[in-house]
């Protein structure tokens, strides 16, 4: 429907419209976020964000110093998570900024949903330190691009491989663990199936995608020797922090994963691997489906994952043609209001529609956490769940009707509500909320009401 | 809808005269076969599949010391040994007051216990484990919700509270529940809440939830003032004793203390309530060892300890009601009986549970052992289940919440005719 097309544009497939957005879009929704697909996808610039391998480098470098440091009766318990925690701070919030500033929202909605899709979370060790230059790193340069690619940039990042610990498995016949039985060692060391296990599971076929235990398995004696560098004692060669290919932990012969036997090329096993993983037809059917239900509705129309799928494989995993004929679903278009914002959706598009300034420090990250859902911090590799059910808790919406509040009595008299609320709901605001809107006792009130209206608790 | 501000909320009455909880009404189905009006129900959701063999050690088993090696818990009364249960199980020496809890009668150990759901994947087996069916996805509510829906009804007070910001699928369902969880920001002024209220009139799923959270905050307001009220008598010594509703007086938790121990608290603060919902449920995360998980220290005795004491404090804050609770603890799955290459155990399929509480006929450990040699594992790698995990819950929801038969076996848990309740888990 034609009345609808900026306000789903912006809310639905944006991150909420800014003041004169709508107006700008018009009826235009699909011109509008076709032509943010065209330019490379942005890049986060800011001095103050370093890279994974440097952050990996330095907490390695203080792990080691604690340990000695321990031995000597020193108190040290906090300093990891304290040179870590300002980390994390300064990358959160230089994504909540782009969030709130960009003019490519679409682009950064997708780039949001492929760092969920490939979830890692910042309660694991050195995470709360990588958490934000993964995003950076294997995200983001891939989002615009082909899935394949974006599938082995994930995998093969020092924060994937760590985050499910891959960076330890060792294959049991590799020259590693021979020797370690020749010394007798008491632990034995051998596989661990965790990311294998999620790149099927999760990240490529899903789960009922056609893979068994022994998929599993074979799959994870095959990326046995991905791991970083500069660990502690077997793991300690290489460039620390960095992605490195350990032949002498990687379990060797060939290995046949879902019927196809693949020769043991070392570390390119794995990618081939992947590779094929990512033009499976479960893969494709997975990624339609989670797609479509992220920007149509928690329960996709079939149709719609049929020809996101077709996309997918047509162009090779390429994901342009895939956002496209998810632009040109007519499905998507049909209502608005499909779905429930998550807590981020809820507090990124406040920030957008109020302009709200995203400071340094930890004020602007605070409401993250008070409405449950901390970046980065899915606390599992499926990440952030996607359905109205899962964030529409009685406790939940309260709190987001406190924060509108808290949000109301800081800015007061310094926007008008009842101004904004057409810019910011357009064709979905509704007749209750306008006049309540216009209504309300005070201008902080107003602005409360906005917030914690049906209209703008969904997109 | 009329408009509800909190302070009309509070003094309508409602809460003290044990009228209803939630605004709401229950769809109520099947008449009570008996009714245990004060019964309580916990049920403690452990997500990332806890390792059984590690909390619960099969001491006797002979293949038990080779499959976990270093991690191997020593017998009863070594140095850092496992806790005695029935000469043949341990309990992992972090949990000590789970050991004094069996000793007490009052903890049903359940061993190679799984769910209908016998693949690997975390997300679909603590759907299974939620949604009450044998098949991921295969419905949208969950079996405590259906069965409190079903079960039993005592006025309208047959509800449940979800600790936590949302409502987890084992509590998502046709019957009105809410949930509840600390807020760090200061109240809604009346008129706003008003407004509010007016504005989500026509809205069928918002009209509810804040209908169900200010009932919950209601009832958690109250419930300080009688914790306020009960110290105040403690304090002093010719004060008329307390009516058992009040009592005892737990020390209220800073703002801002443990999670974990803020929720067993707020937990506790609606069971007490003579007209609070008679079922709670929270989770807890970090079961997901799958390198470095340590024996009788390290990774996971840590995660045990902390659920171990999380346990107590809620026996504790009960106070009275302990007698009338039972509290369950379940996982999704087991891990590997045997230690991966990287110290840990990767994803299983058999595992432990746990009955606790006042009401639990216990000091028994509860298992037809399959053992763990290698032929004895399920695909070569796992404990391999005996008892059906639905047995368990049909024989706590028919005992200890009276939810009949055949609603347990039609619409609790579909298609279940054939796995019997395990009766005799709850005290007559």
């Amino acid at each position: 429907m034609q009345q609808f097309s900026s306000i789903i544009a912006a809310n639905r497939f944006g991150l909420g419209a800014r003041p004169g957005d709508l107006a700008a879009i018009g009826e235009e929704g699909r011109g509008w976020l076709h032509s943010q697909l065209t330019a490379a996808a942005p890049v986060l610039a800011d001095a103050g964000l370093g890279t994974s391998a440097g952050v990996l480098a330095q907490a390695f470098a203080l792990q080691r110093q604690i340990q000695l440091e321990r031995r000597s009766g020193g108190d040290v318990q906090q300093r990891l998570p304290q040179f870590l925690k300002p980390i994390y701070v300064t990358e959160a919030t230089a994504r909540l900024r782009q969030g709130v500033l960009t003019d490519r929202p679409f682009v950064e909605r997708l780039t949001q949903f492929w760092s969920n899709h490939f979830a890692v979370s910042v309660d694991k060790q050195y995470l709360a330190g990588l958490a934000g230059s993964f995003e950076r790193e294997a995200i983001r340069p891939h989002v615009l691009g082909n899935f394949g690619d974006l599938l082995v940039a994930a995998e093969m990042h020092p924060a994937m491989l760590l985050y499910l610990d891959n960076h330890l498995s060792v294959g049991p016949h590799s020259d590693a663990a021979r020797r370690a039985e020749l010394r007798r060692r008491p632990a034995k060391i051998g596989i661990n199936e965790n990311l294998g296990r999620e790149i099927l599971e999760l990240h490529t076929l899903g789960v009922g995608g056609g893979y068994t235990q022994a998929d599993v398995t074979s799959f994870a004696t095959v990326i046995t020797g991905w791991s970083v560098g500069g660990g502690n004692g077997l793991f300690a060669t290489g460039p620390p922090g960095r992605f490195v290919f350990r032949p002498d932990t990687h379990e060797p012969g060939p290995k046949t994963v879902l019927g196809r036997r693949y020769a043991d090329k070392g570390y390119e096993q794995g990618v081939e691997v992947l590779s094929e993983l990512a033009q499976h037809p479960s893969t494709a059917r997975h990624i339609a489906t989670k797609l479509a239900q992220h920007f149509i509705a928690d329960e996709p129309p079939p149709a719609v994952v049929a020809r996101l799928a077709q996309a997918f494989t047509e162009h090779g995993g390429d994901l342009r043609p895939v956002y496209a004929a998810l632009i040109d679903s007519p499905e998507a278009w049909e209502q608005p209001l499909a779905k429930y914002k998550t807590p981020s959706d809820f507090i990124v598009s406040s920030y957008r529609g109020l302009n709200l300034p995203v400071d340094s420090g930890r004020g602007p990250l605070a409401p993250f956490e008070l409405l449950g859902q901390r970046t980065w911090q899915p606390g599992s590799p499926a990440g952030w769940p996607d359905r109205s059910a899962d964030w529409d808790g009685a406790s939940a919406l309260l709190k987001r009707i406190e924060w509108a509040d808290a949000v109301g009595a800081r800015l007061g008299s310094r926007r008008e509500a009842a101004a904004l609320a057409p810019q910011l709901l357009g064709a979905s605001l509704g007749e209750s909320t306008r006049i309540a809107v216009s209504r309300a006792a005070s201008a902080s009130q107003a602005l409360t009401l906005l917030l914690a209206s049906p209209e703008f608790l969904r997109r | 809808m009329s408009v509800m501000k909190r302070r009309d909320f509070l003094n309508s009455g409602a809460l003290a005269a044990g009228g209803a909880f939630f605004t709401s009404g229950l769809s109520l189905a099947g008449a009570p076969a008996r009714s245990r009006p004060h019964a309580r129900l916990v049920l403690v959701i452990l997500r990332g599949a806890l390792d059984g063999l590690a909390a619960v050690p099969p001491l006797g088993d002979r293949d038990y010391p080779r499959l976990r090696g270093e991690f191997a818990l020593r017998s009863p009364g070594q140095p850092q040994g496992a806790l005695p249960l029935d000469g043949f199980f341990g309990l992992h020496p972090s949990l000590g007051f789970l050991h004094s809890s069996y000793g007490a009668r009052e903890l049903v150990v359940f061993h190679a216990v799984a769910s209908p759901y016998r693949e690997r994947s975390h997300f679909d087996g603590q759907d299974v484990l939620e949604n009450g069916s044998t098949v991921p996805h295969a419905l949208q509510s969950g079996w405590l919700n259906r069965a409190l829906g079903s079960a039993a009804p005592v006025g309208t007070r047959q509800s449940g509270v979800a600790l936590g910001q949302n409502v987890p699928l084992v509590m998502r369902g046709p019957a009105e529940v809410t949930s509840w969880s600390p807020s760090k920001l200061a109240g809604l002024d009346e008129d706003t809440l008003a407004r509010i209220t007016d504005l989500y009139a026509r809205d069928p799923l918002l009209s509810v939830r804040l209908a169900d959270a200010l009932a919950a905050d209601a009832m958690v307001a109250q419930n300080g003032r009688l914790d306020a009220m009960a110290q105040e008598m403690a304090a002093a010594p010719d004060s008329p004793s307390m009516s058992p509703a009040a009592s005892p007086a737990p020390k209220s938790l800073a703002p801002g203390a443990d999670r974990y121990a803020e929720i067993v608290h707020a937990a506790a603060g609606f069971l007490r309530q003579e007209s609070g919902p008679q079922v709670a449920v929270f989770d807890t995360t970090g079961w997901d060892t799958h390198a470095n998980e340590g024996g009788a220290e390290g990774q996971l005795a840590g995660r045990l300890a902390g659920l171990d004491k999380g346990l107590a404090r809620l026996r504790e804050e009960l106070g009275s009601t302990w007698k009338d609770t039972a509290v369950l603890l379940v996982t999704e799955f087991g891990r590997t009986a045997a230690i991966n290459g990287t110290r840990g155990t990767d994803h299983g399929t058999a595992t432990m549970a746990f009955l606790i509480g006042g009401a639990v006929a216990g000091g028994r450990v509860i298992a037809d052992w399959p053992g763990l040699s290698s032929r004895a594992l399920y695909q070569g790698r796992d404990l391999a289940p005996t008892l059906d995990l639905r047995c368990v819950l049909k024989g706590v929801l028919d005992e200890h919440l009276s939810v009949p038969q055949r609603v347990l076996d039609g619409s609790v848990f579909p298609g279940s005719e054939s796995v019997r309740p395990l009766r005799g888990l709850i005290r007559a």
